[in-house]
């Protein structure tokens, strides 16, 4: 290949070239845009997207599972247990809700939307939406709080709480009195192997047969307790039911 | 009757300044069409929208808001700048790109100066431009501006002699370096336009000259002197406010002059397409104008075609390409011009 020839080769792929390149923008200019005008259209959210959570509390039994599931502790849930006497009412998947739920807040300017928390809900009440555009000015804005209690209720449902669970010491100790008094008498009898090998409950458990029930009073100690439809919450539940209660209460919940 | 204003108004001072003020009315609404139109086109070029808010309708408002913006930007000087340098130098590159439209006929019976030697006049006021930036560039104290202002000035000077052996060729055609003579020699049919009708002496001549003037409009592919990537922003890297908006302005100012001048001596320049249909002194306006808006759309479309070009490769295509064709050519028209008598 002579120079020459390079030279003129050179400026004739030179025109052309341009030429195609020319011909490549003139069609983009009339390709329809790809953008989108944003607040004007949309793009649609993916069906799975993760966007806002959202907890519908009609249906959270404050179980803390998804809190525990966060991978950046930004949901925190506080609960009280409520009164034999209180209907909170059922979830929609059927299970009987027992607290009530004085604080569920989700700090979104923790949440890294991972949506971890997600799978583990019980009653599938915590879940994404599809709103994204929550930008605030000042980042506790983000702090969102799900619960449906008023202020008032939450400090009243907290109070009788604690109420009740200091009156349920009490009976403890009582009936704990009552049972030592009563292995004391039994420890002459020959029955003693069995009562000392379950210790804790065994002699409750007979409690109920034995003193008469304060329940009439309208505040009983006893906690209705679930079931264990839930296998999981048993280890972690921060308010866990002693199993003498449960024994105790079981029977009675399944005859309703 | 080759300017209205001082055949109705007299050559006196309001005449003079009438017919010099002119220009500049045409230039402010020209300059924000063709940013609003080179926003537009960059974008679509790339598939994207461009401005589509201020305004409401696809953001026709977009340069009159940037104008606003640069109007209320703090006036910047470096305090190392050599000041009177500095300040002058935006003023020095609008003048030049400003001169340049004295000697360009708008219409028949516009032309600001009507003197003998308009195309020559147009040349040699251009090259003020150079002048400008260079000192923009050294007074900035910057070595971005510097290298800018340097590489301007290597371009700048590569790419006249092109363009003016361009233009000379034209000249030797028509016998006059008056524009108004140039587009007078063209009028008829469009056929008659030196580009078509002188087939292929003065189309190759076009080529030559419309690369060249790419290449003094500072614009990509030739923006080697502002070369965002590189330089910052060249030689107005130190500029704000309205010193930047001058050399904005100039810019687009600059694009209408080369484009106008190539309209002028290829494309009829006032002369409709049409023979004697459609002329006259107002639609004589209308298609010149008309005229360099197609050339600047080009100047646009070309812009966002290619890529910048590397500065040995810059003096290349001048020095090896643009300057031997340029010579060539104006011994093959000036054979010709002899031969047909
Ligand atoms: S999405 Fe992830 S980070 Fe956000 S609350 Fe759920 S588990 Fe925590
Ligand atoms: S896992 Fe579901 S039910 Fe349990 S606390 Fe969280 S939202 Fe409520």
């Amino acid at each position: 290949m002579s120079p020459v020839y390079r030279y003129f080769r050179n400026i004739g792929k030179g025109f052309w070239t341009i030429l195609i390149g020319m011909r490549i923008t003139m069609k983009h200019l009339f390709t329809p845009a790809v953008t989108i005008q944003y607040p004007d259209a949309r793009m649609s959210i993916p069906e799975r997207g993760r966007n806002r959570l959202y907890v519908n509390m009609d249906d959270c039994i404050g179980c803390n599972q998804c809190g525990m599931a966060c991978p950046v502790d930004c949901i925190s849930i506080e609960t009280a247990k409520s009164l034999p006497t209180e209907d909170l009412g059922v979830t929609s998947t059927g299970q009987k809700k027992r607290l009530w739920v004085t604080k569920f807040d989700i700090d979104f300017a923790k949440c890294c939307y991972c949506g971890l928390c997600v799978p583990p809900c019980p009653t599938e009440c915590i879940y994404m939406t599809d709103v994204y555009e929550f930008s605030e000015y000042d980042r506790s804005n983000l702090n969102y709080s799900f619960i449906t209690l008023s202020p008032e209720e939450v400090t009243s449902k907290v109070e009788q709480a604690k109420a009740a669970e200091r009156e349920a010491a009490a009976k403890k100790a009582a009936a704990a009195a009552a049972a030592a008094a009563q292995r004391a008498a039994q420890a002459q009898a020959p029955a003693a192997p069995a009562g000392q090998d379950q210790a804790p409950t065994s002699p409750v458990q007979q409690k109920p047969a034995e003193p008469p029930r304060p329940a009439p009073t309208g505040t009983p100690e006893t906690k209705p307790s679930a079931p264990q439809t839930t296998p999981a919450p048993a280890p972690e539940n921060p308010t866990p039911d002693k199993p003498d209660t449960q024994d105790k209460t079981n029977p009675k919940d399944s005859s309703d | 009757m080759h300017n209205f204003i001082t055949y109705y108004i007299g050559t006196g001072f309001w005449g003079s300044l009438v017919s010099s003020i002119l220009p500049l009315v045409y230039i402010m609404p020209y300059a924000l069409v063709t940013m609003w139109l080179e926003l537009k086109i960059s974008a679509h070029m790339q598939d994207r929208l461009g401005p589509m808010r201020t305004g409401r309708w696809h953001g026709w408002a977009q340069p009159l808001a940037d104008v606003t913006k640069l109007l209320q930007k703090e006036d910047i000087i470096p305090a190392a700048a050599d000041k009177v340098l500095y300040l002058l130098a935006p003023a020095l590159v609008f003048i030049g790109s400003y001169a340049a439209y004295a000697a360009i006929p708008f219409s028949p019976a516009y032309i600001g100066a009507d003197i003998n030697l308009g195309i020559f006049y147009i040349v040699a006021v251009s090259a003020i431009v150079v002048l400008g930036i260079l000192m923009a560039g050294w007074s900035s104290n910057n070595k971005w501006s510097l290298l800018g202002a340097m590489r301007t000035a290597a371009q700048l000077v590569s790419y006249e002699i092109p363009s003016s052996l361009a233009i000379l060729a034209v000249v030797m055609v028509v016998g006059s370096f008056n524009l108004n003579d140039v587009c007078s020699a063209q009028s008829g049919w469009f056929w008659n336009w030196f580009v078509f009708g002188k087939f292929p002496f003065l189309f190759i001549t076009f080529i030559i000259y419309f690369i060249a003037s790419l290449a003094e409009t500072n614009r990509a592919p030739f923006d080697i002197p502002e070369a965002e990537s590189e330089l910052v922003a060249g030689y107005h890297t130190e500029y704000s406010g309205m010193r930047f908006a001058f050399f904005y302005l100039a810019e687009y100012a600059n694009m209408f002059v080369v484009a106008a001048v190539a309209a002028v001596l290829f494309f009829g320049g006032w002369n409709s397409p049409f023979g004697a249909y459609l002329s006259g002194p107002v639609w004589g306006a209308f298609w010149l104008i008309s005229k360099g808006m197609v050339l600047v759309f080009i100047q646009i479309w070309l812009r966002w075609t290619l890529p910048r070009f590397r500065v040995d490769q810059l003096m290349y295509l001048s020095w090896k390409i643009l300057t031997p064709f340029a010579l060539l050519n104006i011994f093959a028209v000036g054979l010709w011009v002899v031969l047909r008598g």
